[in-house]
């Protein structure tokens, strides 16, 4: 069974100006579509022809990683957003936020942090661990926290094609963006 | 004594149509003067300062990655500028015997470079490194370079190509092997002999 690439929820010119038309064109309709792709061109004939996308990104390497986990992220990421979404977390994770930031702009700024210094491409995450608490991790290209067991809560894809045509070498004026676009009420749900 | 942004050999638009003017603009005063300046502040003023780049790489694997990152940016950007010319031309003399006697032929070296360049997954360089036994083709994540002692393929880098999506996003956006087949256009193959034979 071929993985798909899911639709999205909303226009690709509604995020604009925050991430442009023409950024989510490439970024969802070329990236994104060419990591479906290629999962689908590698996975057949493997361990992995039955598996979720989940059980691959926890057991593969090489391409199928690269490409099952690339596929999850992005998802994961485009699927964060919205035109008018919440503006800020809602039931346990405002609390679980509290207790492990101090405050919403506490924890805005160490995420923007994580992101903006990862250094080459990859993404910063918001995951819950197992006890329940939270984390911010940096990860390296394709890296997916799954793999360590850990719950994704939010992403920011911090691989320049995410943002070069919106902001080019400005990956802070980005991050700093995003925050406009996000919407808690889904995220929220995610804890 | 501090690290300094080299002068670049020629202007912005020298080398459309195969790299944009804005591109390179950015590329050369944002990106690469970035990595020097990051490089200076994580060097002066400590046991480093002084030291040569080349030092800094060979013992990098026990320095903080401030220095492996902005060190390899200010250094490979430097040597890229410099194997890049409007003039580009064909390898000639000792630098195509080596190539030939190494790949088999101008045109195997090509393909496995470009090959390297295309399957860099995030982001790196591929290079094409003088090592004790010949010339060959290697590729390295970041900013990561083969002088450097956690590098897997070691020796002198004489031709370097910058896959980091800020290289070719503004013109090519996702089609990094439209990149790869325009910098072929554009190689300055009179430097790539220089650094060879020295
Ligand atoms: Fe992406
Ligand atoms: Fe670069």
């Amino acid at each position: 069974m071929a993985f798909e690439l899911p639709k999205l929820p909303y226009g690709l010119d509604s995020l604009a100006p925050i991430i442009s038309k023409q950024t989510l064109e490439f970024h969802y309709g070329k990236h994104h579509q060419a990591y479906v792709n290629n999962l689908n061109t590698l996975v057949p004939g493997t361990a992995f022809e039955n598996s979720s996308l989940e059980d691959i990104i926890k057991k593969a390497d090489g391409g199928i990683f690269n490409n099952a986990a690339q596929v999850w992220n992005h998802t994961f990421y485009f699927f964060s957003f919205s035109p008018k979404g919440v503006k800020e977390p809602k039931g346990a994770l405002v609390d679980a936020i509290h207790k492990q930031y101090g405050s919403f702009p506490e924890f805005k700024e160490q995420f923007a942090t994580a992101a903006t210094t990862l250094f080459g491409s990859g993404w910063a995450w918001l995951v819950k661990k197992q006890d329940g608490t939270l984390d911010i991790v940096k990860e390296s290209n394709a890296g997916n926290p799954l793999r360590n067991g850990l719950t994704p809560i939010l992403t920011c894809d911090v691989w320049e094609h995410a943002y070069y045509l919106d902001y080019q070498n400005k990956r802070p004026d980005y991050v700093k963006s995003l925050w406009d676009i996000l919407d808690w009420e889904i995220i929220s749900k995610r804890y | 004594m501090s690290f300094e942004l080299p002068k670049l050999d020629y202007s912005y638009n020298a080398l459309e149509p195969y790299i944009d003017a804005r591109t390179m603009e950015i590329h050369y005063t944002k990106h690469h003067a970035a990595y020097t300046s990051k490089l200076n502040d994580a060097v002066n003023g400590t046991a480093l300062e002084g030291k040569t780049i080349f030092e800094l790489f060979r013992s990098v694997s026990s320095l903080s990655p401030a220095i492996r990152n902005n060190g390899g940016g200010f250094y490979n950007h430097s040597l890229f500028w410099k194997v890049l010319s409007p003039n580009g031309g064909a390898p000639k003399g000792d630098l195509l015997s080596a190539i030939n006697t190494s790949f088999g032929s101008f045109d195997k070296f090509k393909a496995e470079f470009s090959n390297a360049a295309a399957t860099r997954f995030g982001s790196g360089w591929a290079w094409l490194v003088k090592t004790g036994n010949g010339l060959v083709v290697s590729s390295t994540p970041n900013q990561d370079n083969p002088l450097m002692d956690v590098a897997e393929v070691k020796g002198t880098p004489i031709l370097g190509l910058d896959v980091w999506e800020h290289a070719y996003y503004l013109n090519y956006q996702n089609r990094r092997p439209d990149y790869i087949e325009a910098f072929w256009n554009i190689v300055n193959w009179e430097e790539v002999s220089k650094r060879f034979i020295s």
